[in-house]
C-alpha cells in the first residue's frame, strides 16, 4: 500500500515537472531569481547541466549586484541557466586592452567603451556576434546602434550611454556656467576639479578650444596639452571617483563627470546642478563584446541578451545610474527621469556631441607623453630635483665604497 | 617646571605619531556605519553595509581568493624559505654572500617590474607549452596556466626571500653544539634537526609566515598582471574608482582590521601568560 503512494506520488511529481516548462512558454515571462522575471521566448536551458563557467569582465560597479537593496542580476542568470558566472571588474578602457592583448586572461563577454571597441575591432581582437542568440537587439533604440565605431553594428551591443558635462555648486557660483571656459576661471582657482584620464581631459580641452576632442596630429595634441596646463593653476586636483565626495561634501565648486554620476550627486546633495557646456561635449557608449578566442561564445550570447531584457536593464540602468540604451527600459522610468534633460539630453544637444574614436598609435603616444608632462609640470619648476636625487644617489655609493675600502686597509693592519 | 613642559612635548609627539597611524583606521570603520554612500557627511547609523557585504558575492568571492592564496602561498613559501636558509647557513662565506645578495635583490626592485616580468614568463611558457604539445601531438604540459596557479607561483616567489631573512638570523643565533650534542646523544642528523633545530627556529619561521601572509593580501602590483580573469580583494577594490568605492568595503575593512587585532590581542596574551609561567618556574 505504502509503496503504491509512494509509487503515485512520483508520477505526480514527473507529470507536475513535466508541465512546468509548458506552463513557462504559455506565459510570458519565466522567473530568474526572486524578484526577477525575463521573457520566455527564449532557449534559456541549454547550457544547463554542463558545467559551462562564462567570463564577463566590466567596469567596477557597473551592474547591479544586490548589493543596497538591489537585485542580484548576475544570479538571477546562473539560477536562469545554469550558467556559472565568473564576475571580474576592471577600472580604464586601457587596463582591460592592456590585459587582452598581453594574452594573459580569457574572457567571455567584456564591456569596453566606444574608441576601444573600434581600436579592437581594428586589431582583430573581438568576434562578430551570432543576432539569432541576441534576440533582444530589437529593444536597442536605433540611435544607441551602427554607430561610428562600429559602424555595421557587428561587434557590440550597446549596455549603457552618457555624455560628460561639468557638475556645479549652486551656492559656490557668481553665475551658473554655461561653457567649458568656467573651468580655466581664474576666479575659481583651488575650487576645481579636473578628470585624472589623460583621454577625458583633453577632450574638455579640444572642446573649450573648439576642436574635436578626436586630436589628428600631434600639433593639435600640443595646442591642447597647452591649455592643460593654463588650467593648472586653477585645478585644485585631478581626480575620479573622489569627485563624489568633495562635490557632495561642498568641497570644490565644479567639476566635470559623467551625466549619470551626475544625478546620483545631485540626490545626495541638492546645492548641485549639472550642465552640459554650449561648445559640445563627448558622447559615450559602454557596449557589450565578446573578445576572440572566447571559449564559450553561444553562452556569451545567451549573456548579452539576458542583460537586455527589460527587467535587467531596469536594475542594472537604476543601480548604475547611466542611461540605457534600451527602448522599453525608457519606458519603465519615472517621468522625471525619462525626461530628464541631463540623463536623455534633447536632439539638438545630442547632436553637437562627438563620440570618441580610436587614436591612431603616434596619437596617442603624444597625448600620454604630453599628459604626464602636463602633470608632473610646476610652474616653479621642478627640474633641479633629478639631478639633484642623482648627485645624491651618487655620493651614496661613492660613501659605501670608501667606507667598505677604509675598512679593509684597517682590517687588513691587524 | 622644565621637564614638565618636556614631558608634555614627548606625549603629544607620539600622541601625533599615532593618529597618523590609527585615525585613518577610525574613520573608516565609522563611515562603514554611515547611511548614505557619502564619505564625508554622516548622515545616519546603519548596519546595512555588512548587511549587503555578506549577500556580494563578487567581494566574497576575492576576498576567499585573496585568503586562499595568502595560506597557500605563505604555507609552501615558509618551508621553501626555511629549507633555504638552513642551506645557505651552511655554505662558505663567498657564496653565502653570494646567495644571500641574489635573494635580496627581488625584495629591494621594484614591483612594478617584479609584475610585468613575471607575466612575461607565463605568457612564453604559453607559447612553449602550445609548441611543445603540437610537437607530441597530445596535451602533455598544461598550457591554460593563468589564474590560480600564476597567482600562486607570482606570490610565492616574491615571499621566498622574506622567509629566508627572516630565519637566517635565527639561524646565525643558534648554538651549533646543540645540535652536536644531539648527534653525540643518538638522534640522527634528521631527528637532531626536527628535535633540536626546528623548535629554536620556530617563532621565526611563524614570524615569516605571518609575514608572507600579509604581503599577499596586500599585494596589488604583482597579483594585477599575473592574476589572469580571476580578481584578488585589492584589484576588485582598485576597479571601482570610476564609480564610487562602495561602503561594503569599509565595513569588510573594519572586520578584517578587527579580526588582526584580535590574533595579536590573543598572541600576545598568550605569550605573556607562558612567560609569567617560565618565571614562576625558575623562581
Amino acid at each position: 500500500m505504502k509503496k503504491r503512494l509512494v509509487s503515485l506520488a512520483a508520477v505526480l511529481l514527473c507529470a507536475v515537472l513535466a508541465a512546468l516548462p509548458a506552463f513557462a512558454a504559455a506565459g510570458d515571462t519565466v522567473p530568474a531569481g526572486p524578484d526577477l522575471q525575463v521573457s520566455a521566448d527564449y532557449d534559456w536551458n541549454r547550457f544547463r547541466g554542463q558545467n559551462v563557467t562564462l567570463y564577463v569582465y566590466n567596469w567596477g560597479l557597473y551592474i547591479s549586484d544586490g548589493s543596497d537593496d538591489s537585485i542580484d542580476v548576475v544570479k538571477g542568470f546562473e539560477d536562469l541557466t545554469g550558467i556559472k558566472v565568473n564576475y571580474t571588474t576592471f577600472d580604464t578602457n586601457e587596463s582591460l586592452y592592456a590585459k587582452m592583448k598581453s594574452g594573459a586572461a580569457n574572457y567571455d563577454v567584456i564591456v569596453p567603451s566606444d574608441y576601444m571597441i573600434g581600436k579592437m575591432i581594428g586589431e582583430d581582437m573581438l568576434e562578430p556576434l551570432d543576432f539569432s542568440n541576441i534576440p533582444n537587439i530589437e529593444k536597442i533604440g536605433a540611435a544607441y546602434k551602427n554607430l561610428e565605431y562600429d559602424p555595421d553594428n557587428a561587434y557590440s551591443v550597446p549596455y549603457t550611454w552618457g555624455v560628460v558635462g561639468i557638475v556645479y555648486n549652486k551656492t559656490m557660483v557668481q553665475e551658473p556656467p554655461t561653457s567649458w571656459d568656467a573651468l580655466w576661471d581664474i576666479e575659481y582657482a583651488g575650487n576645481v576639479l579636473m578628470f585624472n584620464n589623460s583621454r577625458d581631459a583633453f577632450a574638455i580641452a579640444a572642446k573649450k578650444l573648439g576642436m574635436s576632442l578626436n586630436p589628428t596630429s600631434t600639433e593639435q595634441v600640443q595646442t591642447i596639452a597647452e591649455e592643460l596646463k593654463a588650467q593648472k593653476s586653477v585645478v585644485q586636483a585631478y581626480v575620479m571617483d573622489e569627485i563624489f565626495d568633495k562635490m557632495t561634501g561642498g568641497e570644490a565648486a565644479m567639476a566635470p563627470y559623467y551625466a549619470g554620476d551626475a544625478i546620483v550627486m545631485m540626490q545626495d546633495n541638492p546645492d548641485l546642478d549639472f550642465v552640459i557646456p554650449e561648445e559640445g561635449t563627448n558622447y559615450f557608449v559602454d557596449a557589450m563584446c565578446i573578445p576572440k578566442g572566447a571559449k564559450n561564445k553561444e553562452a556569451a550570447e545567451m549573456f548579452i541578451n539576458y542583460m537586455c531584457e527589460t527587467e535587467v536593464g531596469a536594475a542594472n540602468c537604476d543601480f548604475i545610474g547611466y542611461s540605457t540604451p534600451i527602448t522599453d527600459v525608457w519606458e519603465t522610468l519615472d517621468d522625471d527621469l525619462k525626461y530628464s534633460p541631463i540623463a536623455y539630453p534633447s536632439e539638438e544637444v545630442l547632436a553637437n556631441t562627438e563620440v570618441f574614436i580610436s587614436l591612431p598609435d603616434e596619437i596617442n603616444s603624444a597625448m600620454d607623453m604630453a599628459w604626464s608632462d602636463m602633470k608632473s609640470y610646476d610652474e616653479a619648476g621642478s627640474g633641479w630635483m633629478v639631478p639633484v636625487m642623482l648627485l645624491l644617489a651618487l655620493a651614496l655609493i661613492v660613501f659605501n665604497v670608501w667606507r667598505k675600502l677604509h675598512r679593509r686597509q684597517r682590517s687588513d693592519l691587524y | 617646571m622644565k621637564q614638565k613642559h618636556w614631558r608634555a612635548l614627548q606625549q603629544a609627539y607620539m600622541v601625533l605619531i599615532f593618529s597618523f597611524l590609527y585615525v585613518p583606521i577610525v574613520v573608516m570603520a565609522v563611515f562603514s556605519f554611515n547611511e548614505s554612500k557619502s564619505r564625508s557627511v554622516f548622515t545616519g547609523f546603519t548596519l546595512n553595509w555588512y548587511k549587503s557585504l555578506f549577500t556580494n558575492s563578487m567581494i566574497l568571492d576575492a576576498l576567499a581568493l585573496s585568503v586562499a592564496i595568502a595560506l597557500i602561498s605563505a604555507l609552501i613559501s615558509t618551508v621553501v624559505g626555511t629549507m633555504a636558509a638552513v642551506g645557505i647557513s651552511g655554505m662558505g662565506r663567498k657564496s653565502r654572500l653570494l646567495i644571500n645578495n641574489l635573494s635580496y635583490l627581488p625584495i629591494v626592485n621594484p614591483e612594478i617590474i617584479t609584475g610585468v616580468s613575471l607575466m612575461l614568463l607565463f605568457v612564453a611558457y604559453r607559447g612553449f607549452a602550445a609548441w611543445a604539445n603540437a610537437h607530441m601531438g597530445a596535451e602533455l604540459v598544461p598550457q591554460n596556466i593563468f589564474g590560480l596557479p600564476t597567482l600562486l607561483i607570482a606570490h610565492i616567489s616574491f615571499s621566498v626571500p622574506y622567509v629566508i631573512f627572516n630565519v637566517s638570523p635565527k639561524l646565525r643565533q643558534l648554538d651549533v653544539r646543540m645540535y652536536e650534542a644531539a648527534l653525540d646523544l643518538g638522534c640522527n642528523p634528521t631527528q637532531a634537526f626536527f628535535k633540536v633545530v626546528m623548535p629554536e627556529l620556530m617563532p621565526a619561521i611563524l614570524s615569516a609566515f605571518l609575514i608572507c601572509i600579509t604581503y599577499s593580501i596586500d599585494d596589488f602590483i604583482i597579483s594585477y598582471f599575473t592574476c589572469g580573469n580571476l580578481q584578488t580583494l585589492p584589484i576588485a577594490i582598485y576597479s571601482m574608482t570610476r564609480k564610487k568605492v562602495s561602503p561594503e568595503i569599509n565595513a569588510l575593512s573594519t572586520i578584517i582590521f578587527l579580526v588582526i587585532l584580535a590574533i595579536i590581542l590573543f598572541t600576545n596574551h598568550m605569550d605573556s601568560r607562558k612567560y609569567r609561567r617560565d618565571q614562576q618556574r625558575r623562581g
